[in-house]
């Protein structure tokens, strides 16, 4: 039985998605919807982290409930150098990079879940189980969303000025 | 005949009625300068166009210029009705400061010049941009208070000649979450209310919508049934004590930016009780096992917790709410423009359809507009949709339209929805929207953040156009300001919240060179050359009546089926409510009826988003959810607000309206009475917070936020702890200091306000901003703020907001003066 190992990955990927979207978010400060759903959706990382720590527990892997961040100076830097760049247009394009790269992070943590929901109905492990149905639709929620604003963000960024 | 003082007494008269009867009818008038009706030359059929409500009224005319108004006894919206905005703000159409000729910059400073030099420097620069960038260049920003067929109109140009996706109105700011919560549910734009519910309605909640000053004629509809036998009980969601709180049965205070927090909790007990029709939920709708599991863990206890709510009063509001016979509800502001917005107005919806209620006398959902003619906007794609509730992301619905307007369906924008103007001015921040073109509205001091809005407005490389009846603080930004007439000054057609048309007919000629905005757009779309498939004019009529022809056969078989309504047929009766066609020739009353929404994945105008994220739902996973078109529950997470109160910033700020003033003032503060019943601005706070400060009713706030600086007179009022109000109509025109705050402080709401917004609608946050306050004299005096309304001082001596000879109008109970 390796549902350990699953957990611990899970927690790694969720864990990284955290500063994937709080990086981003950060980068991103003078496009205020990417900045605060960004943010939004990183509380819900970290809630899946939180939960992972004490599932972890039942399976004896002592995993930390939270999610390791980059330092605030970092993020300050960056909320800085997005509003000094904010009048230029070369951030879109970084947009566009940023929201593809997210996609493909929410996509692997996705597919992470799908392992532990599989495993966790192989091993009968309800609660388990139930923790998956809870956490999973979140992260295929926020490739929508990397998704869904690249559909909006592409066409000025590629034809824009 | 009885003369009332409408300033001291917004609402009149009480004419009491009992639950089924019909509204009684008062006709109020009032004539300035002392003239009688004998001296009126003519009475000019309109409806008002200060407030939402669509108050049908009568213009009065003497020697070619307005003289006053009388509502319209037989309109089925107010009965004779009117509001003291619509008393006294046509006189602002008189006001001598009006544009009269078209402007221009030149050398850095706006100076007259005539129609051709304006529109060809408008049309030439929109041809060079269309040729260097192409349409991503161009955008539009209009409003809620043009016509039908000017929106129409617009809407042609921008999406069907100009090609850009960059299209917006004002309405984003007022009523983009009604129409957002609407498609949510119901899968289509359009009110499953009729102002009628009022009168048999057993129980009336309102949630976030201070009515009493927002729609004055409909809640003296409410007083009136308050006032008669058998009267309903009426549930209050608003952190101020506002009229409607001090009329409720039972008052929900709740802290800023935890509406669905509250609203779960209310679904919780409502669910938990089994006060659910549970036949109707099964037969009707989607989404149920979902929203019960939602909901589970947002028990009242929660809610005391998170909104700062007793638990028992939201036990009881969902008691009253849950045994209701006929439940009638209304949204406004107060969710709108707070956090979560369209989560939130969304549950409004999933009350009614949980209990059934929908589709019957008293049983409707008013998600409110905020705006005369913000309905239209959002009916002919002015907002950025598509005409007629098409779905921009069904492309059988688009070739439809290209088929109506015979273009290429390529040419229609439907890539993505379209630009909401606050990403439009993040597209002028970043220089990729290089002009502007707004009309009828005041973005640099109605939009959040006013710094920031002033630094993008101004930039040199974006051209601004403003189309406009005063030189507001937007048009003082602009390279070319063209004067348009208003209401009284041409003809055209608008709808309100419960789908009522109305024709308002040219009273008057517009001053000097004004041009109604009907000609400037026809003419902005000569002079651009915009033309169809087959090489004829795109826009392929010159004056109201045709416009209003051609939008007809566009709503041809949507839901907003205007095809069954003529001039004609609006002229001398009452309003008449779409879909009004061939089988419902004198319009419809209720929509919704047995259950039957214009949800089906063919038919509906949108598939939905997500509550959180925004994101669009796909037609896919739409028709797997929908495939018989039931009504959506849709389930919404509480997420914290974005900008929360802390030791630097320890208040709530919400900015909000009074009843004398419209939008930015440029008309009601060009009406004396309007003006002197509010004259400057104020900033509100609860008796407790001020005795903590030791400050005193009248004092000089310094009310600060990371974004800016307002200097107000403090009014103690009944708001709740840690929140504090400023009303945002109080913008730069009147101070002698232009566009901006100039060397003196701040006095516009949106100085402090911040850049956010609800990410299915869209519309931006006005409530939820984290605020600090300093005394900077003491007080000479009360607060300039009235004392009839929510604004109503709870300490101190402040003497009672009036108006005085000046203010007195005609009530005549039962009919005509």
């Amino acid at each position: 039985m390796k549902l350990d190992l699953a957990i611990e990955e899970l927690h790694r990927s969720e864990n990284h998605l955290v500063t994937v979207l709080m990086s981003m978010s950060d980068k991103h400060k003078a496009d205020h919807e990417v900045f605060h759903v960004c943010r939004d959706m990183a509380g819900w990382s970290r809630r899946h982290v939180v939960e992972l720590a004490r599932a972890g527990r039942d399976f004896g892997v002592d995993l930390d409930p939270e999610a390791s961040e980059d330092p605030a100076l970092l993020a300050s830097v960056r909320q800085r150098a997005s509003e000094l760049v904010g009048r230029r247009s070369t951030p879109g394009l970084l947009l566009l990079a940023d929201l593809r790269h997210l996609y493909r992070e929410a996509a692997g943590v996705s597919l992470d879940w799908e392992i532990l929901a599989q495993s966790a109905q192989g091993a009968k492990e309800r609660e388990l189980l139930d923790l998956a149905r809870r956490c999973h639709p979140q992260s295929l929620r926020l490739a929508r969303w990397a998704n869904a604003h690249l559909k909006v963000a592409s066409p000025q960024v590629i034809v824009g000025w | 005949m009885p003369r009332t003082d409408r300033i001291a007494e917004p609402w009149g008269s009480r004419t009491p009625y009992g639950p089924g009867e019909t509204w009684p009818t008062r006709v109020d008038q009032y004539l300035a300068d002392g003239l009688t009706e004998d001296d009126v030359d003519r009475w000019v059929q309109s409806a008002s166009i200060l407030h939402s409500n669509g108050d049908g009224l009568d213009i009065a005319v003497t020697d070619g210029r307005i003289v006053g108004v009388r509502g319209r006894a037989v309109d089925r919206v107010n009965h004779g009705r009117l509001g003291p905005k619509d008393l006294f703000g046509w006189q602002a159409n008189n006001s001598p400061d009006r544009l009269t000729r078209p402007l221009v910059r030149r050398d850095g400073e706006l100076v007259e010049t005539d129609w051709d030099t304006a529109m060809d420097a408008v049309a030439g620069r929109c041809r060079e941009l269309l040729q260097e960038q192409g349409p991503s260049a161009i955008s539009f920003y209009t409003t809620g208070q043009l016509f039908l067929e000017e929106y129409y109109t617009l809407g042609l140009i921008a999406h069907g000649g100009i090609g850009t996706n960059h299209v917006d109105g004002n309405t984003r700011l007022c009523t983009a979450t009604a129409a957002a919560a609407l498609k949510e549910t119901f899968g289509c734009d359009g009110q499953p209310g009729s102002y009628t519910d009022v009168d048999s309605a057993d129980v009336i909640a309102l949630y976030g919508h201070n009515m009493a000053e927002t729609q004055t004629v409909l809640w003296t509809r409410v007083l009136d049934r308050l006032a008669g036998p058998n009267p309903p009980q009426v549930v209050c969601v608003d952190p101020r004590e506002t009229p409607v709180a001090r009329a409720a049965t039972v008052h929900l205070a709740p802290r800023p930016g935890t509406n669905v927090v509250l609203m779960n909790a209310l679904l919780h007990e409502i669910i938990g009780n089994g006060w659910i029709d549970r036949d109707y939920v099964e037969a009707h709708s989607v989404g149920f096992d979902e929203l019960e599991r939602q909901v589970r863990a947002y028990t009242p206890e929660v809610a005391e917790e998170v909104c700062d709510v007793p638990a028992g009063q939201v036990r009881e509001a969902a008691r009253v709410i849950g045994s209701a016979q006929r439940l009638l509800s209304t949204a406004l502001q107060g969710f709108y423009q707070s956090h979560q917005a369209t989560a939130a107005a969304v549950q409004i919806n999933n009350i009614h359809v949980l209990r059934g209620m929908l589709g019957r006398p008293g049983c409707g959902i008013l998600q409110m507009n905020g705006q005369p003619t913000a309905q239209n906007t959002r009916e002919c794609g002015a907002d950025g949709d598509l005409p007629a509730f098409r779905n921009w992301s069904n492309d059988a619905h688009v070739q439809d339209l290209a088929r109506v307007w015979n273009v290429d369906p390529m040419q229609i924008p439907h890539y993505s929805p379209p630009t909401h103007v606050m990403q439009q001015l993040r597209y002028m921040e970043e220089g990729s929207i290089r002009f502007l073109y707004v009309t009828a509205t005041n973005p640099a001091v109605s939009l959040p953040e006013l710094a920031r809005i002033r630094s993008i407005l101004a930039q040199d490389r974006l051209f601004l156009v403003v189309q406009d009846i005063f030189l507001s603080e937007t048009a003082q930004l602009a390279d070319v300001v063209l004067p348009a007439a208003t209401w009284g000054e041409k003809t055209g057609t608008f709808t309100n919240v419960d789908r009522t048309v109305h024709l308002s007919e040219k009273a008057v000629d517009p001053p000097g060179e004004a041009r109604p905005d009907l000609d400037i757009l026809v003419d902005l779309a000569r002079r651009l050359d915009l033309r169809d498939r087959d090489g004829a004019p795109l826009v392929k009529w010159s004056d109201p009546e045709s416009a209003f022809e051609a939008w007809k056969e566009c709503s041809r078989g949507r839901p907003c089926d205007y095809t069954g309504l003529s001039y004609d047929k609006l002229r001398g009766g009452s309003g008449v409510q779409w879909p009004c066609d061939d089988e419902h020739p004198d319009g419809t009353e209720r929509i919704y009826v047995d259950g039957q929404f214009w949800a089906r994945p063919d038919q509906c105008e949108s598939y939905g988003r997500d509550m959180v994220t925004g994101a669009p739902v796909e037609e896919t996973e739409y028709r797997a959810l929908n495939p018989t078109g039931r009504a959506v529950l849709k389930a919404a997470e509480y997420v914290p607000p974005h900008e929360l109160p802390g030791q630097d910033f320890p208040f709530q700020l919400i900015t909000g309206r009074t009843l004398y003033h419209f939008h930015t003032r440029t008309k009601t503060g060009r009406a004396p009475q309007l003006q002197d019943a509010a004259p400057e601005v104020w900033v509100e706070m609860s008796a407790s917070d001020a005795a903590d400060r030791g400050f005193v009713e009248g004092d000089l706030l310094d009310v600060s936020t990371p974004r800016g600086r307002v200097q107000a007179g403090l009014r103690i009022s009944g708001i709740r702890p840690g929140v504090l109000f400023l009303p945002f109509h109080y913008g730069y025109w009147d101070t002698g200091s232009g566009s901006e705050p100039g060397t003196g402080e701040g006095r516009a709401a949106n100085e402090l306000t911040l850049t956010d917004w609800d990410p299915v609608s869209k519309q931006p946050i006005f409530k939820t901003a984290a605020a600090q306050v300093q005394r900077v004299a003491p007080a000479d005096g009360p607060a300039p703020a009235p004392t009839t309304t929510g604004s109503a001082p709870v300490t101190g001596q402040v003497p009672p907001t009036t108006g005085g000879d000046d203010a007195l109008a005609h009530e005549l109970v039962g009919g005509q003066p």
